[in-house]
């Protein structure tokens, strides 16, 4: 029924899309959940085209999930992955990045350390770019899939109260999420210790709060981050411990959350630091639910960068 | 040494605050006559500077010429060809080279180097510390016998407060000049200005107060000591205001702007290019205007470009992974006239100050003027020429330039250093 069209060549991060966009997105991965459900979990949509998996950084389930998410539409799927800096063997990422784009690529999928490096492929190469996490800046599949998930627990976004928590300073999921939720209507309010929540998302229409327990009470979804040590220059607060004690959903705090809250973490999580076992695997976690929309996202951004130019509709 | 007259211009010459239709002799490298209507019988060398200012030759007193070490970028002879098309005729090359300019041999190659190339004068500025490490003085005053014109890290600033403190009293001993690049190391790391834009994109930023904390620091140090001591690329307000309460106490402190900091603000970073991508980083507009502020109240004394030349392959990188810097000396004076002139917030009389007369006296130069009987470094100037910034026709070994593509007015038409011509516009 859509009336939006799609025209983007590259999916580089929430902050360009419009809100008719993401919700296009959202409806196309709806469609494409059926195919999970089947006993052939595979459409041609893809067939003949050439995905990479360029992966210049750690990651398991994000990589995973692009793989089979392309395997799923026929794509012939290829494998990339570099740690570090390509400066380092003395090849730029550019470089790199059309060595293999040569290879008859028609979609690159593209996590790397550097923000910005997802744009900087998309001014370079000709193939379809997919921000797969750049830096701490975005990672657009994860924004789309983590709305999804609200959007099929809650039936909407609009209206609802979502609390991130935890080092949104350092996080590109913490990013899409700001973007995606205030377009699509949410009030996001950011909660973490005052060296990890900049004030300047107050400017882009955040509610930012360093008190954990007098945001729990009013908030629809509780969207915990994961600590990320390997992305802090140095420790931004003195302890595991403390911020465990400030920060960390707790069953405590978890009885005082909104009846009916729904909990979200993007992954790998921390158990016990940033949120407590039983809750992460109770019946309140959308964790699972995350991963498993995830494909199905996944599989909808594939397909949209890969038909740009051609007209798309949800109903097509 | 053939002579030169320059007819019909109007003389632009703030060492003496005129500004007035004359023809310019000169004869023997030096200006010999200033006058109206000087007779071109016998002149094989007659330039017609009708419409045009006739000033002393613009000096940079910071400018990165990358030899020795990274010569595929800019070489001393490339850098001097830069300056000259820029109208420049003298310019301060920083020791950030590989070797760093730590020692009189190395003084003493720039000179030589500079005498060989023979188009602008070339002043090589020594490192304050061995390596630039920031660790051991270098022989600060070998090198300053041996002509370095100033002492400076820069690229890094003097992060030790005892070395710093040394490098002032000792270098003040010969009343000498320190060119401060500030920047607290503790608060540096990043690669771009720490603000809303750094946050929305997640890059490691750099905040203000780590350019504010070394002025700060310095001039506290300094004021018992004295030592002549001048900011390079000052970039925030609160810099601005540190450097007005300092020379408000009588403090022996100059400072520089750079034209990218009086144009362009952190918002550009967002499409990620790496031209955009210097050090100091591009601050707010906020920044700007306190930094144009200054320079119209004479807290900020003079320009400079920080000239500083990269490859396109080393700048074709992941943001946080590209060097700093840009390079400035070409579309300079177009950039300032832009910045400055254009707008109404100075006028040509202090634009030619802040490029000539200023930087002469900061560095202790005998240049900077017109006045008969000194060295004729001479700079023509159409105020009214339009031209469009092409990175591709900078005689620049480099192209990291952020101003591509933008229509300016106001060009050097003709670069006269030592009574000869040395560069001229087609």
């Amino acid at each position: 029924m859509s009336e939006t069209r799609w025209n983007r060549k590259h999916l580089l991060g929430l902050q360009d899309l419009s809100a008719d966009e993401i919700r296009f997105v959202l409806d196309t991965a709806h469609s494409f959940k059926e195919v999970s459900m089947r006993s052939v979990k595979k459409v041609p949509a893809l067939r003949g085209r050439v995905v990479v998996n360029a992966f210049f950084e750690d990651s398991t389930r994000t990589r995973m999930s692009f793989s089979l998410a392309a395997q799923r539409l026929s794509a012939d799927v290829i494998e990339f992955t570099e740690k570090g800096s390509s400066v380092s063997k003395g090849e730029t990422l550019v470089d790199t990045a059309r060595n293999i784009e040569a290879m008859g690529v028609d979609v690159m999928i593209v996590r790397h350390a550097a923000a910005g490096a997802s744009e900087l492929l998309s001014r370079s190469l000709k193939c379809s770019i997919i921000n797969a996490g750049d830096g701490a800046h975005e990672h657009p599949t994860q924004g789309l899939l983590d709305l999804y998930t609200i959007r099929e627990r809650f039936g909407k976004i609009e209206g609802l109260k979502v609390a991130i928590i935890g080092d949104i300073a350092n996080s590109r999921v913490a990013r899409s999420n700001i973007w995606g939720l205030t377009k699509m209507g949410a009030e996001v309010i950011l909660v973490g210790p005052a060296t990890l929540t900049p004030k300047a998302f107050a400017s882009v229409g955040c509610r930012i709060s360093h008190d954990l327990d007098a945001v729990i009470g009013e908030v629809d979804v509780m969207y915990m981050l994961r600590v990320q040590n390997e992305r802090m220059k140095s420790a931004q607060f003195p302890t595991v411990r403390e911020f465990t004690k400030l920060y960390g959903l707790t069953w405590d705090r978890f009885q005082r959350c909104k009846k009916g809250v729904f909990v979200m973490h993007p992954g790998p999580m921390n158990r016990g630091v940033e949120i407590q076992s039983d809750i992460a695997d109770g019946e309140s976690s959308g964790i699972l639910k995350q991963v498993e929309n995830g494909l199905a996202v996944r599989m909808a951004v594939l397909y949209l960068v890969s038909q740009s130019g051609k007209a798309v509709s949800a109903d097509s | 040494m053939a002579s030169i007259l320059i007819q019909n211009g109007t003389i632009l010459d703030p060492s003496q605050q005129l500004q007035v239709k004359r023809d310019v002799l000169i004869e023997h490298g030096r200006i010999t006559r200033v006058d109206s209507a000087i007779d071109s019988k016998g002149i094989k060398n007659v330039i017609d500077a009708a419409g045009q200012y006739v000033t002393p030759g613009l000096i940079d007193i910071h400018v990165h010429f990358r030899e020795p070490g990274d010569e595929e970028e800019e070489t001393i002879a490339s850098g001097s060809a830069c300056a000259v098309a820029g109208g420049f005729t003298t310019v301060c090359c920083m020791p950030n080279t590989k070797p760093a300019l730590d020692n009189e041999a190395q003084i003493e190659f720039v000179l030589r180097e500079s005498e060989r190339v023979a188009l602008a004068n070339v002043l090589p500025v020594g490192a304050i510390t061995k390596s630039r490490e920031g660790k051991e003085l270098a022989e600060l005053a070998s090198m300053f016998q041996r002509g370095a014109i100033a002492f400076s890290d820069d690229g890094v600033g003097v992060a030790d407060s005892s070395v710093m403190r040394k490098a002032l009293q000792y270098i003040k001993m010969f009343d000498g000049l320190i060119m401060q690049h500030c920047e607290d190391h503790q608060l540096a790391g990043g690669a771009m200005h720490a603000g809303l834009v750094s946050t929305l994109l997640g890059m490691p930023a750099i905040p203000a107060e780590a350019e504010q904390l070394m002025i700060a620091r310095d001039v506290l140090l300094n004021r018992t000591i004295g030592c002549r001591y001048h900011v390079q690329h000052i970039s925030s307000a609160f810099s601005v205001e540190l450097i007005r309460r300092a020379k408000q106490d009588g403090l022996p402190v100059t400072a520089e702007v750079a034209a990218h900091h009086l144009l362009l603000t952190d918002e550009s970073c967002r499409t990620f290019d790496t031209n955009f991508k210097m050090n100091p980083p591009l601050r707010t507009q906020a920044d700007v205007d306190a930094c144009i502020a200054g320079v119209v109240e004479g807290t900020i004394d003079i320009l400079a470009t920080d000239h500083a030349p990269h490859l396109a392959e080393e700048k074709e990188l992941e943001f946080p992974y590209a060097p700093f810097g840009i390079i400035g000396l070409e579309p300079a004076l177009a950039l300032y006239i832009k910045a400055l002139v254009t707008p109404g917030h100075i006028d040509w009389m202090k634009l030619i100050d802040m490029m000539t007369v200023k930087c002469a006296q900061i560095v202790r130069l005998p240049r900077g003027t017109l006045k008969e009987g000194s060295v004729a470094d001479v700079t023509v100037i159409d105020p009214d020429l339009k031209w469009t910034i092409d990175k591709e026709q900078f005689v620049s070994k480099s192209r990291n330039c952020p101003f591509h593509g933008w229509d300016v007015i106001g060009r050097a038409t003709h670069t006269i250093v030592g009574g000869k011509l040395k560069w001229r516009l087609n």
